[in-house]
């Protein structure tokens, strides 16, 4: 049988190739899509970790001041976190962001930079309550949040996923009849094989598993060239998309996450495969059963 | 022991054969002879298990065929060997893998597989052939090869549709030749053929068809009744 799948594929070489970089071409873009989501999911998640409103509290707060602003934070149930960060701290996290720029250091105290409180809310909604509620607090100077920031990202990542889902379904379908349609021409032009076949006595599962076994492969085939491509892609992206997402933990992007994505293109392009060619079988159930 | 039993086989319209019973004995050369159009053929796939008769019984050592279900179908067919007169062989494979194929098909170990199809290639005088393909062989070659496929499983039952209708009378003789000798190792044989020849030399019985019907039936029959 795994002979017989091997001359299917050499004697009509051109068909297979045909069906192995379309099927490839869907799986790319597929792959493509996913990467791109996987990657705005990372940016969102690194946005929705940080601290989503910064109030910026006025010189005169005591600690007591402070700890009751908190606990009346914590009260709402909305907040996940709550930080205070007094004034030496923020110098050293000024420091640490500008340590290259020895001028921007210079002149700087602890004096002149405000304590302020990080909240993390549980939800992005709960952003704007949370900001209404500091704003009334006579200690708070200033409100700093990234709702609009993390929100439309929170609402890309979300569109992102609809259409890629509807296009990677789109590209499927472009897939499995690609192979249903290849498949379905070479049991045409092997019609009479398969009759000769049958009246040697060849069971259903002989004649039919040779064509199962060629469309997984062309799924298979098709699964790691897609993978090759999203990796080289990736591989020649990189250096731009570093600095325009600095500071993201993005790059390098992990073998271990290459390995999984590659994994499931071979899980998908199995599927396409033994989906097509059983469509194929099934539309030519007379000649092959 | 192969029964038809009043069988009739309709196409729409087209009655190709209307009451037709016979019986074949275990171990039988039998001659089914008749116009193109009498309904040989039909005979040939009806045991096949390729149709199935519109009305009546065929019984192959008591078993219906007509009943055996289609999923199984193939391991009935594994106990026939089947000659046709276009030798149906596979050309990107050579003599030796074609006569191999229906061990392969019922899984045979690959040992004995070689021993086997050794033997039969000898048989049928092909041993110097065996890795020759298709097109590079003579109209008698293909005949043999084809039937040597035929008898590699050693069937029960050969049946032989018109197996000399493409070759010229000396070739045809051998052929013929071949057929007796595996009749003569115990194999039923059913040779549906329009070669007078051949029936006349053979002396074998002889059921003639004719427009569907049994027209005769006779142990030690000839071609044609009054010759």
């Amino acid at each position: 049988m795994f002979k017989t799948f091997r001359q299917h594929i050499a004697r009509s070489p051109y068909q297979s190739m045909a069906a192995i970089l379309v099927v490839s071409l869907s799986l790319f873009l597929i792959c493509v899509f996913f990467l791109l989501g996987a990657g705005s999911k990372v940016v969102l998640q690194y946005f929705e970790s940080r601290p989503q409103l910064i109030a910026y509290l006025k010189d005169e707060a005591k600690p007591q001041d402070i700890e009751l602003i908190i606990a009346r934070i914590q009260s709402t149930g909305k907040a996940k976190q709550v930080t205070y960060v007094s004034k030496e701290k923020a110098l050293e996290l000024y420091k640490e962001l500008f340590k290259d720029k020895p001028l921007l250091l210079e002149m700087v105290t602890a004096k002149i930079l405000p304590a302020s409180l990080e909240v993390s809310p549980y939800n992005l909604s709960s952003v704007n309550e949370l900001a209404e509620m500091l704003k009334k607090e006579p200690l708070v100077e200033d409100l700093d949040f990234e709702e609009d920031v993390v929100l439309n990202l929170s609402r890309f990542v979300s569109s992102l996923e609809k259409v890629g889902l509807a296009v990677a379904g789109f590209l499927l379908f472009i897939a499995v009849l690609t192979v249903l349609v290849v498949l379905g021409m070479k049991i045409s032009q092997r019609k009479e094989e398969i009759e000769i076949l049958k009246l040697l006595g060849a069971s259903s599962w002989y004649i039919c598993f040779p064509l199962y076994l060629e469309g997984m492969f062309y799924g298979l085939t098709a699964a790691i060239i897609s993978w090759g491509l999203s990796y080289l892609a990736i591989l020649y992206s990189v250096p731009f998309l570093v600095n325009f997402f600095s500071g993201i933990p993005l790059f390098p992007v992990s073998t271990i996450f290459m390995s999984e994505v590659l994994a499931g293109l071979l899980g998908v392009g199995i599927v396409v495969g033994f989906l097509g060619s059983f469509l194929a079988v099934l539309r030519s159930a007379r000649t092959v059963r | 022991m192969i029964v038809f039993e009043k069988v009739t086989k309709k196409f729409g319209q087209i009655t190709a054969l209307e009451d037709v019973s016979f019986v074949i004995d275990k171990g039988e050369f039998v001659f089914l002879t008749g116009p193109s159009g009498a309904g040989k053929t039909t005979v040939v796939r009806l045991l096949l298990g390729e149709y199935l008769p519109s009305a009546g019984e065929i019984k192959v050592n008591d078993k219906h065929i007509q009943k055996i279900p289609r999923r199984i179908l193939h391991l009935w067919r594994r106990k026939l060997g089947v000659v046709f007169q276009d030798y149906k062989l596979f050309n990107d494979r050579t003599v030796e893998e074609n006569v191999s194929l229906p061990l392969q098909i019922q899984k045979v170990p690959a040992k004995e597989i070689s021993s086997r199809v050794d033997k039969v290639l000898a048989l049928v005088g092909l041993s110097e052939r065996a890795h020759l393909f298709p097109a590079q062989l003579a109209g008698g070659e293909l005949q043999r090869t084809s039937l040597a496929r035929a008898i590699v499983t050693a069937p029960e039952i050969l049946l032989a549709d018109e197996p000399t209708g493409n070759l010229d009378p000396v070739t045809s003789l051998e052929m013929v030749k071949l057929l007796k000798e595996i009749n003569e190792k115990g194999t039923t044989v059913l040779m549906a053929t329009h070669n007078q020849e051949i029936v006349d030399s053979c002396k074998n019985r002889v059921i003639e068809l004719d427009k569907g019907k049994v027209v005769r039936d006779e142990k030690e029959g000839k071609y044609c009744k009054n010759v």
